[in-house]
């Protein structure tokens, strides 16, 4: 293969790589934008939902589309129970604490699932094809086009939610100035709780999709891809939930280039170094818009 | 106001003083007492990694060396005493190895310290075992260092698994013999101490042999995407890719290289020995793959460990169950010849292991604390696994 | 001037009398092994997690990369010692110099961001000391440093904890340190009232780097191996969280939040299965029941009784 055929290849590889970044960075970037807290514990809700997936799957013998239906709605769910017995109490609290909570409820998490599902890893059974189809020379295989196809239905779902309906607009106000949302009649605490149930789905739908990609789950699997998909959030501005989109996909696209035509050892370097790069030069993030604190 | 900040505030210093006074309490009583081995038990220390990166391998050795135990135990025990084995977690970080490693020795007064899986907290707790002259019996770290340092043999360190440097020989000498390969592309995870030297003695090797290694190409632990290098690799167009790595990597990295369209043989060592590596991968993807273990699971004296195993968890066991299971039995023959339970004279013991017949193979102890035992080579195909060439020591 | 100096004797001297009976259990066999390490372990903790407060408590930047600062001063520690054959205080200077000078030159630059996006590009920071170190032959690359001469004993890390407590404690009570806490309260207030901020928060970022290291190369003679793996930002939120507990900008609450954390993993030791759960649950607790920490923004010394003790009235204020 010549340069130019490599770097398309690359390039191939690296959108489906940030397509599943950009469906959890979503999540990250929604709950931030509405009540600015890092939910550290947002890949493990992930994590979470690829295990709903596959025990929808292995036990209950359903196929993907149902079973990334069902891993949506009870991970969801899942999101909306730990926000209301963990962070809302801690509405008030100094940010840090929630923080700190949140680092709380990642461990609770990971461990419970181990106890429960043992740290060995799951292998996904074979639900969809993954025979790679050949375009003109480039290797494209059926579950990247999944992953594809399903991220781009889910982001146009929720562009719709936000933009269109009745609550996407309260989560907006509330995004925009909790307070004056609250005195306009806009049940806050009832908005953020159903932006959590949002962006745990979407962690959920790209938590299964990863275990069809590669097929195999454990219970730590959630902690780098939260932390890089927090990095995709940042890099987009967080809390825009189209830079999240954008920064998934840049993330997954240097990812590719830095493993394909340097070394993957220092990929993960790579990822940091642009982020900090590019927050040198916008400090809010690519799309963020910075704004100038008053006293 | 004033009233409810002080309340508040004393309410936290309440509870602070409680959590304290609690761990203080902790400290004193030194953990539950039943803990405690009885006079007519052998304290074993398993300390493995149970939580953290590396469980996965830590637990599945814990249940091999947990099943070598519940045998010996349920057939009365060696020289009339049982063996309690004293559980302890190194959350796969080196500090917290010690620091188990410690309790283990001081509190729960083991006499022999088993594992944990990998190599670098083997050699974190050497000292602390060292000086308390309890021996270490490592099941699966495969480093040369383990043992022998700078030269000197360490007195109380022992493994019950091959060394690094025999599996790269073997591979290397079968990719150039019996697969004619003249070019490879070596893929390691540079994350793990395992794969890295494995990968720099097959090169060595393999150039010894008149070979030529094209290309060399890291990823690191837990990576799901391995497209990107692979897509490079594909360039090279070698006539075989060596994958010193764990089952987990393996996989997907086996699953996506055929994806890719590298249809080459792709060769591979005792890490890959897991029934999990086809799951992931798929049969079609693992046919034309080649890599080096301790046992074939067609050999009639596994049958025994293989099927008390499947009873006993209800899933095959992994390589990492296997030599957890090899080690328990170098030990149990050790304790049993050493006549008593005393560390040092056991630490002879496990010296002079001579012809065990253990789980996977027969295991002789060389005078680097080294086991001398077989390898197989097996080759998969379409789901079965055949002996593709075997290594007499 | 004078009071204060008479307080830090009084603290002095607390400080010794501790030293002594710990040291004294110790020599005489009432702490077995496994407490004895762990009690050097939560020194080396105190350091990391007041040197943190430095940073995050008490200037108000929010830095996820202290991992990165201690394996700097871990792995230039041991090359000294192991290396060159060097004493450990040369290691631990050497390491702490080290640390300080990196921090200084990634704070400058980093510095100028604020809150979160300054948390991110921290752990960033941190991730990216480790791989480099981890591509390293020159320190045995992921496989880890081994053959580290086992120096660390509780005399040197109880005076190394007694001395970053006192720097820190001065720093924060100088005209220095007052510059940092309205960087805290207000930045915009502090430049307008003529503070140079980013020479402030440089500075306490540096401070705060330099324990960062000297810890680290305490905790690297150890261990007798350290390896990149020990490094990682799950560290960095380990000390975060120790800080956070104690208490943020309360020196008192640092050396508690060191000590709760560290010791409970230790009482947690029998229950390896429940270990991880029963933390995170211990965690999340606290926080609801205290959500600014055991002493936030408080100190000891500053409570009612021992301010009666010092004869002072109302010595209360925050």
């Amino acid at each position: 293969m010549d340069f130019g055929s490599l770097l398309v290849q690359q390039l191939i590889n690296g959108v489906s790589l940030g397509s599943i970044y950009a469906l959890i960075a979503l999540g990250y970037t929604m709950v931030y934008g509405i009540i600015k807290l890092i939910n550290f514990a947002h890949g493990d809700i992930y994590m979470v939902g690829a295990y709903v997936g596959f025990f929808a799957i292995t036990v209950l013998g359903w196929g993907i589309f149902p079973a990334l239906i069902v891993s949506m709605a009870v991970t969801g769910l899942l999101g909306m129970v730990v926000e209301r017995l963990a962070y809302k109490p801690l509405r008030h609290a100094p940010r840090i604490s929630v923080l700190i909570t949140a680092i709380g409820v990642s461990f609770f998490l990971e461990y419970a699932t181990m106890y429960f599902v043992t740290p060995t890893p799951r292998t996904f059974p074979d639900v969809f094809s993954s025979t790679g189809i050949t375009v003109g020379g480039f290797v494209v295989n059926g579950q990247q086009l999944l992953i594809f196809a399903i991220t781009l239905i889910l982001m146009v779902i929720l562009t719709y939610i936000v933009q269109k309906t009745k609550i996407g607009k309260a989560m907006r106000a509330v995004s925009f100035d909790t307070e004056t949302a609250q005195l306009m009649g806009i049940d806050a605490d009832r908005v953020i709780s159903i932006t959590f149930g949002i962006g745990s789905a979407l962690a959920a739908a790209g938590g299964v999709l990863v275990g069809v990609y590669y097929n195999s789950i454990d219970p730590l699997m959630g902690i780098m891809p939260g932390l890089k998909a927090f990095v995709a959030a940042v890099l987009g501005g967080i809390g825009v939930i189209p830079g999240a989109m954008a920064g998934g996909l840049i993330l997954g696209v240097v990812e590719s280039l830095v493993s394909g035509f340097l070394s993957s050892t220092f990929r993960d370097a790579a990822a940091f170094a642009i982020l900090i790069l590019v927050l040198l030069f916008r400090p809010a993030g690519i799309f963020g818009t910075n704004t100038q604190e008053k006293v | 106001m004033i009233f409810g900040k002080k309340l508040r505030r004393t309410a936290g210093m309440v509870l602070g003083a409680l959590m304290l006074g609690g761990v203080l309490a902790g400290c004193g009583g030194g953990g539950g007492g039943e803990k405690k081995a009885a006079s007519n038990e052998i304290p074993v220390g398993a300390n493995f990694e149970l939580t953290g990166n590396v469980a996965n391998y830590g637990t599945a050795t814990y249940e091999g060396l947990a099943l070598a135990i519940d045998e010996i135990n349920a057939a009365g025990g060696v020289n009339g005493k049982k063996i309690k084995l004293i559980k302890a977690d190194t959350k796969s970080e080196n500090s917290e190895a010690v620091t188990a490693a410690t309790k283990l020795i001081a509190d729960d007064k083991v006499k022999v310290l088993v594992g944990p899986a990998t190599t670098a907290p083997v050699i974190a707790e050497t000292q602390i075992a060292t000086e308390h002259k309890v021996p270490i019996l490592a099941p699966c770290a495969t480093s040369a260092k383990v043992t022998v340092d700078n030269g000197k043999v360490q007195p109380y360190v022992f493994r019950s698994c091959f060394i690094d440097p025999q599996q790269g020989d073997v591979m290397a000498k079968f990719a150039a013999d019996n697969l004619k390969a003249k070019t490879a592309v070596i893929y390691v995870d540079s994350s793990s101490d395992y794969s890295k030297s494995l990968g720099a003695v097959f090169k060595e090797k393999f150039e010894a042999a008149g070979g030529k290694v094209l290309m060399e190409e890291a990823f690191l632990q837990k990576d799901q995407d391995f497209k990107a290098t692979l897509t490079k690799i594909k360039t090279a167009n070698a006539d075989v890719l060596f994958v010193p790595a764990y089952y987990e990597e393996v996989g997907k990295i086996v699953k996506q290289a055929r994806e890719m369209g590298i249809t080459k043989p792709i060769l591979g060592t005792d890490g890959w020995d897991d029934p999990k590596v086809a799951d992931i991968a798929g049969k079609a993807a693992l046919n034309d793959t080649y890599f080096c273990t301790h046992y074939s699971d067609k050999d009639e004296s596994v049958k025994p460990f293989l099927e008390a195993f499947k009873k006993k968890y209800n899933h095959a066991p992994n390589v990492f169950a296997a030599l957890g299971y090899d080690a328990g039995k170098v030990l149990i023959d050790a304790i049993k010849r050493a006549g008593s339970d005393d560390s040092e004279k056991i630490a002879k013991a496990i010296a002079e292991t001579k012809d065990l017949k253990a789980g996977t193979g027969t295991i002789t102890m060389d005078k680097n604390h080294n086991p001398i035992k077989q390898a197989v080579i097996l080759q998969n195909k379409d789901g079965d696994r055949l002996v593709a060439a075997k290594i007499v020591p | 001037m004078n009071s204060v100096q008479k307080n830090d004797l009084r603290l002095l001297v607390f400080g010794v009398v501790l030293f002594a009976v710990i040291g004294g259990a110790m020599e005489g066999g009432f702490i077995g092994s496994f407490w004895k390490l762990n009690i050097i372990l939560i020194g080396i903790n105190v350091i990391l997690s007041a040197s943190l407060n430095l940073i995050n408590g008490y200037t108000g930047q929010f830095s996820l990369g202290h991992a990165g600062f201690m394996a700097v001063g871990a792995y230039v520690g041991v090359i000294l010692t192991t290396n060159f054959h060097l004493p450990l205080i040369a290691g631990m200077v050497g390491g702490g110099l080290a640390a300080a000078v990196l921090g200084f030159l990634i704070g400058l630059p980093t510095l100028r961001l604020n809150g979160d996006y300054l948390a991110i590009a921290t752990l960033g920071l941190g991730e990216i000391i480790r791989i480099v170190i981890m591509n390293i032959q020159y320190v045995g690359g992921a496989a880890g440093f081994s053959g580290i001469p086992h120096l660390t004993t509780f005399p040197w890390v109880f005076a190394t904890m007694l001395l970053t407590l006192f720097a820190i404690k001065n720093f924060v009570n100088s005209s220095h340190g007052r510059a940092c806490i309205a960087i805290r309260e207000n930045e915009i207030a502090a430049a307008a009232m003529g503070i140079n901020t980013t020479k402030y928060k440089v500075l306490a970022f540096t401070i705060g780097a330099a324990f960062a290291g000297v810890a680290g190369a305490l905790f690297a003679h150890c261990f007798y191996i350290i390896s990149p793996g020990s490094f990682t930002f799950m560290q960095s939120f380990n000390y975060l969280i120790m800080v956070v507990l104690g208490g943020l900008g309360s020196l008192t609450g640092s050396i508690a939040g060191a000590f709760v954390v560290t010791a409970l993993s230790a009482a947690l030791a029998d229950w390896p299965e429940f270990r991880m759960i029963i933390y995170a649950l211990a965690l999340i607790l606290l926080m609801f029941y205290r959500p600014q920490g055991l002493f936030g923004y408080v100190e000891l010394t500053k409570l009612a009784p021992f301010s009666r003790l010092r004869g002072l009235k109302g010595g209360r204020e925050e």
